[in-house]
């Protein structure tokens, strides 16, 4: 087996997820920058951890054979702070010529402000003044088809949105529909409470087929598995679905939505053994791979 | 409802032998939190939205209508738990969400 997990914060994770990811087949993951469970107090604190998505994480990564890759932004979570988030927005361009970052994400709303908002538009134009790939978070809970259908109608606002090259995530049974009917992209994401189970995501699938449809584990730093992909291809199984299937909804639809940046390759990354040899710590980790101890 | 893209390769028959039981237990779940709360405080279905909003649903689950039309019974669920405003809040009232709206204007107990 092989996947992409295209949603993973793996800055949230230990280094034995990332075993646990190589152990079960995965060749990369994409990792949008986030919320950090607490509010960030300067630019220079977004810089810092845009430095980690770009130059660490991938170091990291690249121990197990799993490419990373970055999406940067100021998360919707933060986004109420108009001044904060014009900061980071000016800061970010010089990261977008980087070799492992795809695009602008995760953006989106939380709890549907007009600040938000503002700050989404400003994540979507700056994607479009770059060409930048778009990837896009909807709110939690109830608030989740509410902020999804303020999502859509703002970017169909925009004639030069291109919906094949956005990903708006986190879709459930009442937002799916009206992503795909406007020609987007979304991602189905497996999480042990909130969200959706693997069950649910097959339901889906069923139901609407594979077109445009993703799946991934959004680990994090909440209730979270980094082999949330691994366990929706044993459902699938379980259900009866056939191996060819399960390839082209965790392989080949997030290669297909990532390979629209020429920046994602994948070639090596399955060439790559899965479970290469591992540095037990800090210490013992490749000054080759720039993570040797301090 | 109306047939899905990709058929079911298990029959009815074969989805219940599968999922029967792990579902058995879900239910007992639901049950047994509902007794719990009874329990505890019987009154929260008229003091607390989350409360309300969950016999609601519990509710949709045994509408035999439920699964007729475009709308399932998971969807019914969902759009019974989502905010149905249009409107953007005016400014952050709350980081995290709560799963369900206050329809009732019932708060919380």
């Amino acid at each position: 087996m092989r996947y992409i997990d295209l949603h993973a914060h793996m800055v949230s994770r230990t280094t034995d997820d990332y075993v646990r990811m190589a152990l079960t087949g995965c060749v990369a993951v994409t990792e949008p920058a986030f919320w950090a469970g607490w509010d960030r107090s300067s630019p220079d604190g977004f810089e810092d951890y845009f430095r980690h998505l770009t130059d660490f994480e991938p170091k990291r990564a690249a121990q197990y054979g799993i490419r990373h890759y970055a999406w940067l932004c100021l998360n919707p979570k933060e986004g109420e702070d108009r001044a904060l988030a014009r900061e980071v927005v000016a800061r970010i361009p010089k990261f977008l010529e980087l070799p492992t970052v795809l695009g602008i994400g995760e953006i989106g709303l939380n709890r549907v402000t007009r600040n938000e908002i503002a700050t989404f538009r400003d994540h979507v134009e700056l994607a479009l003044e770059h060409d930048q790939l778009i990837h896009i978070h909807t709110p939690h809970l109830e608030d989740k088809f509410k902020g999804t259908r303020t999502i859509v109608d703002i970017l169909t606002e925009y004639g030069g949105i291109e919906p094949s090259r956005v990903m708006i995530d986190h879709a459930e049974e009442h937002t799916l529909p009206m992503i795909l009917e406007n020609g987007f992209w979304t991602g189905l994401t497996l999480y042990p409470q909130t969200k959706v189970s693997p069950e649910r995501a097959i339901d889906m699938f069923e139901r609407y087929g594979t077109e445009r449809i993703c799946v991934a584990s959004a680990c994090d730093w909440g209730p979270s598995l980094p082999d949330a992909v691994p366990h929706f291809a044993l459902a699938m199984r379980r259900r009866g679905h056939d191996d060819a299937l399960i390839d082209h909804i965790i392989f080949d639809n997030p290669a297909a939505f990532l390979g629209q940046s020429p920046k994602f390759q994948l070639r090596g990354a399955e060439a790559t053994p899965a479970a290469p040899a591992m540095p037990r710590s800090e210490s013992d980790a490749s000054p080759a791979a720039g993570i040797a101890a301090a | 409802m109306q047939p899905g893209v990709i058929p079911s390769p298990k029959t009815g028959r074969q989805l219940v032998d599968e999922y029967f039981i792990e579902n058995r237990t879900r239910l007992l779940e639901i049950a047994a939190y509902l007794d719990r709360l009874d329990r505890t405080d019987p009154s929260l279905v008229n003091r607390d939205f989350r409360v309300r909003a969950f016999q609601e649903a519990i509710a949709l689950l045994a509408d035999p209508s439920a699964s007729d039309g475009p709308d399932t019974r998971v969807e019914r669920i969902q759009l019974l738990l989502s905010d149905p405003t249009t409107e953007p809040l005016p400014a952050l009232d709350t980081k995290s969400a709560r799963g369900a709206y206050d329809r009732w204007t019932l708060g919380v107990a």
